[in-house]
């Protein structure tokens, strides 16, 4: 089916990035970061086939493709912590300009150690609000929990990187 | 509250890796991915996608080929680690065995039709462009025909060389022109000046008298006839007129 194929590849190229900064925010590393994106892609790509054309027209990719990914990310890193390699800001990661410095300084302050830390259930939610920067609506629908779940689990997250709260629970 | 999720907000200008989203169409399959490969005829480019080998050529370098695959079979495509068994599959397609798949989805019914039809070509025989246009069904599309092979996108493979025209000139070639053709055909162990000599008195086929067969000269079913058993003949009339057959396996004539 020619149309699939086609959507497809507009999907890769709008949503690459996207989907490489949050396995990357999710895995603490460049090269979980790229094998996230990936399996999300193909993963979709696969999906994308067999669905009748309507269901492809109306898909709302974002969202979709965000559960995709937490879920691939969560296969990954399942029993483990993410290991933080540092970035530093001459990598060819970011865009040109300021906000790639900016950039690089907080891949170095600490900010990917703070995640790192995070219980998975706090890190997803605080990385796809803030670094994906879906709704909370959005947030509870990739999360598949409701979304009161998904505002306080944001604000727990918070909470738990500005150090403000030590008495952590792991689930 | 700011310092953290201005933090967190910066990581959004992480860009993907430069080639990510060709790895990732050309892992579904969408795009494809090509290699060089030592072979009998020298470094060749070969490019691949699911569907089998969709592309060779003999280029000068990894520039050019992605030039000429843009340009001639317009899709995209990315340097790549080659499968396992691709090596030992070009080898043996190279000497004479059809192990290949191939990608032939870009070009029309006629031109998938011309090329099967050149794939039935034995190693170390020749066929005139006449021949494939008969046995497709359309005996007047010679020229027709050989446009299609001019275009052939997987030469060497696809063995459009041994097609050449029935009065010996060797004709076009897509794989590098009449100089690689000649090339390749000696290789493959056809005699052509023998070939093209008898094409220049107008002798097109051999008749075996013991067996009452014709065949095209390059025929592996006339090579075990004795010479004082070889008639050269100019036509299939004269063939018929003095009592032989077509043979079946070549088919110089619908047999």
């Amino acid at each position: 089916m020619d149309g699939v194929e086609r959507v497809f590849e507009r999907m890769v190229h709008e949503h690459q990035d996207r989907l490489y900064a949050l396995g990357y925010a999710l895995t603490g590393n460049r090269h979980d970061a790229e094998e996230v994106a990936q399996d999300t892609l193909l993963r979709a790509y696969r999906a994308l086939l067999t669905y009748p054309p309507d269901r492809v027209r109306d898909l709302k990719q974002r969202a979709w493709l965000h559960r995709i990914a937490v879920n691939v990310a969560r296969n990954r890193y399942r029993g483990l912590r993410p290991t933080v390699v540092e970035l530093n800001g001459s990598e060819p990661d970011a865009a040109p300009g300021p906000e790639a410095q900016a950039l690089g300084r907080v891949l170095m302050n600490g900010v990917m150690t703070g995640l790192a830390s995070l219980p998975p259930r706090y890190r997803e939610a605080v990385v796809l609000r803030y670094v994906q920067d879906l709704s909370y609506g959005e947030v509870a629908e990739a999360l598949d929990v409701p979304v009161g779940t998904a505002k306080s689990d944001v604000h727990r997250a918070l909470k738990m990187l500005r150090g403000e709260n030590h008495d952590r629970h792991d689930d | 509250m700011t310092a953290t999720t201005t933090d967190l907000k910066l990581l959004r200008g992480l860009r993907a890796p430069a080639g990510f989203a060709d790895r990732v169409l050309a892992s579904a399959g969408l795009i494809d991915r090509y290699a060089s490969f030592d072979t009998v005829l020298g470094p060749v480019f070969v490019a691949w996608n699911h569907h089998g080998v969709s592309a060779a050529m003999r280029a000068r370098d990894a520039a050019e080929f992605e030039e000429w695959f843009r340009r001639d079979v317009r899709r995209s495509l990315v340097a790549s680690e080659p499968p396992l068994d691709l090596a030992s599959k070009i080898e043996d397609q190279l000497n004479g065995k059809r192990r290949m798949r191939f990608d032939l989805r870009g070009l029309t019914e006629f031109e998938r039709a011309v090329l099967m039809k050149a794939l039935e070509i034995p190693r170390g025989q020749v066929r005139p462009y006449g021949w494939i246009a008969r046995e497709i069904g359309h005996p007047n599309a010679v020229r027709a025909v050989g446009t299609a092979l001019a275009n052939n996108p997987i030469p060497y493979f696809i063995p459009c060389h041994r097609v050449i025209r029935s009065d010996g000139v060797l004709g076009n070639y897509s794989g590098g022109g009449p100089e690689a053709k000649k090339q390749i055909l000696t290789l493959e162990g056809v005699r052509l000046p023998r070939i093209q000599e008898l094409a220049r008195h107008g002798l097109r086929y051999e008749g075996v008298r013991s067996t009452k067969i014709y065949c095209y000269p390059t025929c592996h079913h006339g090579r075990r006839a004795l010479e004082k058993n070889i008639v050269w003949l100019h036509n299939a009339a004269e063939a018929k007129a003095k009592g032989f057959r077509p043979c079946k396996s070549c088919r110089p004539e619908a047999a």
